[in-house]
């Protein structure tokens, strides 16, 4: 073997070292940065700010709305403030004014409340419909299959869809009017 | 630093220890396994190049010869379990008990835990096992895992199988096992090779010089083991996606309608037909003593559930057709399966109201005969009841859980029907005045104090909810299979050991060394089989012990 060969013999094993560390390194950061991603977004279910809001479509209980189910598709072009309470929940009676406060105005401005009830029987939803007299859509979940779509923790959960069925923001949590106002002028459309 | 050329010719890679074919110690290399003033060689990874610690140019060869360091193996781990142990020191966030004064772990930790409990929250331990840096530090673990075994497999695993008969006799003087036989006779050596060839030594011999070796795949063991763990951590990283693992909790009541199984995209629903809570008999003797010190022992939890597959839905919450595909019993550790899920008895609720029957009776009648009655289901409560002998009963409030809250205000605690409570509007036969009256369990009030009529409870009927998981975990076939590669490396490296023995012919007799990786006995036992019957000196053990 002359000393020619040696050296590109010697160049040949280097290079195929470096292919080789570099393949094995890049193996094992891809599998490292895989699992940090999935884990950080190990709740991948819930739907986030940015996400499409999935659709639903739900029987609407309140006496003081005309509509007798929602789709949630129906409503593209507005603003969709998409409201999950429970009768029974504090901090939900206490935004549940708020709400009906704001709504007739943004109502005009192209912006609709869904308040999803959460509730086991439509007598007590309907008690607390009169009591707070609401007149924005009262949709029930009977199966809980909406809470399990959208994953809803504690309550009040609440998503901001905007005209193009984007989720804008998810506030978990009660509201406070300016806050409530902020939110829906954000989702209004333009 | 350059290839070195060893006195019998090889040319061994930078770094070398030992020859890679006479075993003869490299000048000017003693230092890296330690053998400079020792007079037995270090017979580590058989004095082979670690290419990790020779190469340095690049970042990508730092980047392997970091990783390559059981020294930083050995810290990441150190680092690992002490993150590990700080965060069993308060629970966990998710393990905030329900009824802390806030499940808020910004205030919860401070205020149950002082000071401490506050630096836990601000560092983060409060979330550790899931943290992004806690993960971090096993994947480097699982890094360095990888890249020690390969940058000391390889090598070893080069040097192993081109090794040659022929050693060197600094190799063989300074070996643990070693001796020296002036005289030997060519019968005696075939004596000896029929002798280690009947104990399963594998023999090659080079111009006299002679190798036998047995059991070398014991030296893999420790690399298969790794494979395992290297698989169980796959596994572990795998079940955070949705595909391999899934886990719900769902609380069931008895005979409300199917409610969807979360988790499953509305695909399917479940009903709770009963929940069945048996306990173990005071009549048995077995359990008298126990059952007079510890009340009522529970033999079997049990729900009959029906697990309902949804038809064909345009879009999530509009009606679908059900079609039950499954009608069977949970009980503890009993779960059933449909599709890929497994249903475990996890809870328990007992006692719930179903539906509650009142009877109407006059204020002044001591009897209470009722004049009517009119039972609530709680499930779908009326707004109002109209009643066979002309009563009226508007249901004006209902409180599923009823409780007086901060305020005295009446207001129901949760959503279900545990501690029922109403208003009735009560319209007397022919009547428009309406009379008021607050009803709940061993509760009944008249608000004005002038009422005529009077509401009891004459009956009620009750359920349970039973508390189901709803889980599956594809890993668990991946962790079992690198449990079992696990343990086959373990036994692997631990039953067996890789023994060889050398002979070098001198002028009229031969040299002889023996190493193995443990059991020195063993090996002893070996020689001393395979010398029987010649005149062959008995190696000697040259174990330097290091001086304390």
């Amino acid at each position: 073997m002359s000393l020619d060969q040696i050296k590109e013999k010697k160049k040949k094993k280097k290079r195929n070292r470096l292919v080789f560390r570099t393949s094995i390194l890049v193996v094992l950061l891809a599998a490292v940065v895989f699992a940090l991603v999935s884990n950080l977004k190990a709740d991948n279910t819930i739907y986030r700010a940015g996400d499409e809001a999935p659709d639903f479509k739900l029987q609407q209980i309140s006496n003081n709305n005309e509509l007798e189910s929602v789709q949630l598709s129906d409503f593209k072009g507005k603003g969709v403030m998409l409201n999950f309470w429970g009768t029974w929940c504090e901090p939900c009676k206490a935004e549940m004014p708020y709400m009906q406060s704001l709504y007739p105005e943004y109502h005009d401005k192209g912006i609709e409340i869904l308040a999803v009830s959460l509730d086991n029987t439509e007598l007590a939803v309907d008690r607390f419909i009169d009591e707070y007299d609401l007149t924005f859509p009262v949709p029930f979940d009977s199966t809980s299959e909406v809470e399990d779509l959208y994953k809803v923790g504690p309550i009040p959960s609440t998503f901001f869809i905007n005209p193009e069925g984007k989720i804008e923001e998810v506030v978990n949590g009660a509201l406070s009017l300016e806050r409530l106002e902020g939110y829906l002028q954000d989702i209004q459309p333009k | 630093m350059r290839e070195i050329k060893c006195e019998c010719g090889h040319v061994n890679p930078v770094g070398t220890v030992l020859c890679e074919a006479c075993g003869r110690p490299i000048e000017g290399n003693q230092h890296l396994d330690g053998n400079n003033n020792k007079k037995l060689l270090n017979m580590r990874y058989d004095g082979t190049a670690r290419r990790s610690q020779t190469y340095n140019k690049s970042i990508i060869d730092k980047i392997w010869s970091f990783f390559s360091s059981v020294k930083v193996g050995v810290w990441l781990i150190v680092i690992a379990l002490v993150a590990s142990m700080v965060g069993t020191i308060f629970p966990q966030e998710m393990y905030i008990p329900a009824n802390a004064i806030s499940r808020n772990p910004s205030i919860y930790y401070e205020d149950q835990y002082g000071i401490f409990g506050l630096i836990f929250y601000q560092l983060g331990f409060h979330n550790l096992y899931t943290s992004w840096w806690y993960l971090v530090i096993i994947a480097l673990i699982g890094i360095s895992l990888v890249i020690c075994s390969l940058d000391r497999f390889i090598p070893l695993f080069k040097a192993l199988r081109h090794q040659k008969a022929k050693k060197h006799i600094s190799f063989l003087s300074r070996q643990r096992l070693y001796s020296e036989t002036k005289v030997v006779s060519n019968e005696e050596i075939n004596l000896l090779k029929t002798n280690l060839k009947k104990q399963r030594f594998k023999i090659k011999v080079e111009n006299g010089h002679l190798l036998a070796e047995k059991n070398r795949f014991s030296r893999w063991g420790p690399y298969v083991n790794h494979i395992g763990l290297i698989i169980i951590l796959l596994a572990a990283i795998l079940r955070v996606l949705p595909f391999f693992y899934m886990e719900e909790y769902v609380w069931v009541r008895e005979e409300q309608k199917p409610i969807v199984i979360p988790g499953t995209k509305g695909q399917y629903y479940i009903e709770n037909k009963d929940f069945i809570l048996e306990t173990h008999s005071e009549e048995d003797d077995r359990f008298e003593a126990a059952i007079a010190q510890e009340g009522m022992i529970p033999s079997n939890f049990q729900t009959d559930i029906v697990v309902y597959q949804s038809g064909e839905k345009s879009v999530p919450g509009a009606e679908a057709e059900l079609e039950p595909i499954l009608d069977d019993s949970v009980r503890m550790n009993k779960p059933a399966k449909f599709d890929k899920y497994t249903v475990y008895q996890s809870g328990y609720q007992l006692n719930e109201f179903t539906s509650m029957t009142f009877k109407i009776h006059e204020t002044s009648d001591s009897e209470e005969v009722a004049l009517d009655t009119f039972t609530v289901d709680l499930a779908a409560p009326e707004p109002e009841y109209n009643l066979e002998n002309g009563f009226r009963v508007v249901v004006d409030k209902y409180y599923p859980d009823y409780y007086l809250d901060n305020n005295g205000i009446p207001a129901s605690e949760t959503n279900f029907p545990r501690n029922p409570a109403y208003v009735f509007i009560v319209y007397p036969p022919n009547s428009d005045v309406a009379e008021v009256s607050f009803v709940g369990i061993g509760r009944n009030i008249d608000a004005t104090g002038e009422n005529n009529y009077k509401l009891g409870i004459e009956d009620f009927e009750m359920h349970d909810v039973s508390g189901l998981t709803v889980k599956y975990d594809r890993s668990l076939p991946l962790f079992g299979l690198g449990a079992a590669i696990f343990m086959i490396g373990v036994i692997q490296g631990m039953y067996w050991q890789h023994r060889r023995i050398w002979i070098h012919p001198t002028e009229n007799g031969i040299l002889m060394a023996g190493h193995t990786n443990k059991n020195w006995f063993g090996i002893k036992k070996d020689i001393e089989n395979a010398i029987e019957g010649t005149n062959i000196t008995m190696v000697e053990d040259q174990q330097e012990l290091d001086e304390k």
